[in-house]
């Protein structure tokens, strides 16, 4: 079987400092891949280089086995690829049809520039509430997103990603900051989209987390990979030890 | 912010009141009460106003606060736009009296409406755009410096234009435009009308307006999910530059002048009428309907305090009052607004 996302011999350094050191991953479609590390380990650097917020000094990426080059957002969007940041990203002032689709409206007449054309704002309310629906995630109202809870700021955030990415979804720390049920939501979120058949690719220290949804997962230190788990309770103590470093 | 609200350990959750669904049902009815509140205030203010007052509610005296009022409401469509974008525009009351104190000049050398009009539309876009470039080019932290240069140079330039004093003269139509009614509906009003209209589509329809909230909103998400933030607030110092150039216009058509001293203060008017109104000073928030609320509470204010025979520094204190009740509300606003997130990280996580 084809990965749809391979990267080999991923590198970049910061001046002197090297970010990712030779980094090879692989992640299938319908699998959730956790990508464990202490900070400064290279996980961010890695899915920035993904996402197309910085770009590889060195290194290969392959979709469906094909090298693709990514040079920006922009380029990981056309290749499928979303990515969920921290800090989300979502317009609090907007609602979430409105973040669904800021930057990327949907737009009629196609002769005018960009921003003087006439929103298509039903279609756009439509398919970005049919998107919250098919991923059960459920709004008190769609009103501004500001108004929600942070879980489902979150939820709203992840399904904008999926809405977009029919390839790869990058999550960054996804449960960071939310309390246990809310976190509860977004790992049933993620689930779903390995059940659509997404690759997923997932940033996370919850230890409890990661073994819940994620099938196998790739641990970094010092912009290195140092091993690949796949998560369990009995694996519990081997990722802690790659996570920290042999003898640490 | 997602750490506060998204926390079932915060200890704020636990406040009991916080679940109750009546309370919850309370938390909305405040917010559709501090949404429509500013709208509510002006309508109050009317009634009021109208059964203290029985020339009020006469048309010649409503003729006379919608003519009276135009200007203001011009100035404070194009100001909504940039506070929107979590700006402000210093230099539109300089730029009124510039643009009409071009337009003057130009009238003096050839008898032509239609190159008045341009010269002095062209004025303000000119001092708009400038505004734009200089903010987004010259990688300026904030636009309040940017404009209160610009408030400077440009009435320092329409005071050497107009070596300090009135330049008379307008073409007839202008005069019309600034001064006349139909029946008692100041022509004035109709432009008002037209430029809401306007700034109403472009806002809630255009794909620019979607732009322009998305970058009040988060102007760092907006620039990383690829909006061209530069260019939108260009765009936006650009329009309210053309709205300074329409007041402009409003006024020399007004007093069949350009005069280098017009629109003193009126930035000030501008944003306090926007905020009265209810956007949000802090960006992202704000509509057309809030812009003209505050100018009409601003106008009605003013104008009563008129009729009344109140002297003037009564009418700037009220102003001031009531500024400050709109900020209060806004603060309000957001602390209900945690609220409600908070019941709702609450109820289901």
């Amino acid at each position: 079987m084809t990965p749809v996302l391979a990267v080999r011999d991923a590198t970049k350094r910061f001046g002197a400092v090297v970010g990712l050191d030779g980094v090879a991953i692989e992640v299938f479609s319908g699998e959730v891949l956790a990508l464990l590390g202490d900070n400064g380990a290279g996980k961010s650097t890695l899915i920035k280089c993904l996402s197309g917020a910085l770009q590889l000094d060195r290194g290969v990426v392959e979709m469906d086995g094909r090298p693709v080059a990514i040079h920006s957002p922009a380029d990981a969007h056309r290749l499928g690829i979303e990515t969920v940041y921290q800090d989300l990203a979502l317009f609090d002032n907007l609602r979430p049809s409105d973040n669904f689709y800021a930057g990327r409206e949907k737009a009629t007449p196609r002769w005018l520039p960009p921003s003087l054309r006439v929103l298509r704002r039903h279609e756009m309310a439509d398919t970005a509430r049919r998107t919250l629906d098919r991923l059960q995630v459920t709004l008190d109202d769609h009103g501004a997103v500001g108004l929600l809870s942070g879980g489902q700021r979150q939820a709203v955030a992840v399904a904008r990603a999926a809405a977009f990415a029919s390839r790869v979804v990058i999550l960054d720390e996804p449960t960071a900051a939310l309390g246990v049920r809310e976190s509860r939501r977004v790992l049933d979120l993620i689930l779903r989209l390995r059940e659509e058949q997404r690759a997923v690719i997932v940033v996370s220290h919850a230890m409890d987390h990661v073994m819940e949804v994620a099938d196998r997962a790739v641990v970094m230190r010092r912009g290195r990979k140092v091993g690949e788990v796949v998560p369990s309770a009995e694996t519990y103590h081997e990722m802690v030890a790659l996570i920290v470093g042999g003898g640490a | 912010m997602t750490d506060v609200a998204g926390s079932v350990e915060h200890p704020e959750s636990r406040l009991p009141t916080t679940s109750h669904p009546a309370h919850n049902r309370l938390l909305q009815g405040a917010l559709v009460a501090l949404r429509a509140g500013p709208a509510l205030i002006l309508l109050i203010l009317v009634v009021v106003v109208s059964l203290t007052t029985p020339v009020f509610f006469t048309s010649r005296n409503i003729g006379n606060v919608f003519s009276q009022t135009a200007v203001i409401a011009v100035l404070a469509l194009g100001q909504l736009l940039v506070i929107v974008s979590r700006g402000i525009d210093l230099s539109v009351g300089a730029t009124v009296a510039l643009s009409g104190v071009v337009g003057a000049t130009v009238y003096t050398h050839v008898h032509s409406t239609a190159l008045v009009v341009l010269a002095i539309l062209g004025t303000g876009l000119a001092v708009g755009l400038a505004n734009g470039l200089v903010y987004v080019l010259g990688r300026v932290p904030h636009p309040f410096i940017v404009t209160l240069a610009s408030l400077s140079i440009v009435r320092g330039l329409a005071l050497w234009v107009a070596s300090g004093t009135l330049i008379p003269g307008m073409p007839g139509p202008i005069d019309t435009l600034g001064g006349s009614t139909i029946g008692w509906l100041p022509y004035s009003f109709f432009v008002v009308v037209g430029l809401s209209l306007v700034a109403l589509f472009g806002t809630t329809y255009l794909v620019w307006g979607r732009w322009l909230y998305a970058v009040g909103g988060n102007p760092d998400a907006a620039r990383r999910i690829g909006i061209p933030v530069g260019r939108v607030l260009v765009t936006v110092y650009a329009l309210s530059g053309l709205a300074a150039g329409v007041g402009g216009l409003l006024t020399a058509g007004l007093i069949d002048a350009g005069s280098p001293t017009s629109g003193d203060l009126a930035e000030l008017d501008s944003i306090a009428a926007v905020i009265i109104g209810g956007a949000a000073f802090a960006g992202g928030r704000g509509n057309v309907g809030n812009a003209l609320v505050g100018a009409f509470t601003i106008g009605v204010i003013r104008n009563a305090l008129n009729l009344h025979n109140v002297n003037a520094f009564y009418q700037l204190m009220a102003i001031g009052a009531i500024l400050l009740l709109a900020v209060e509300a806004d603060v309000l606003r957001g602390y209900v607004e945690s609220r409600v997130r908070l019941a709702r990280a609450m109820r289901h996580g």
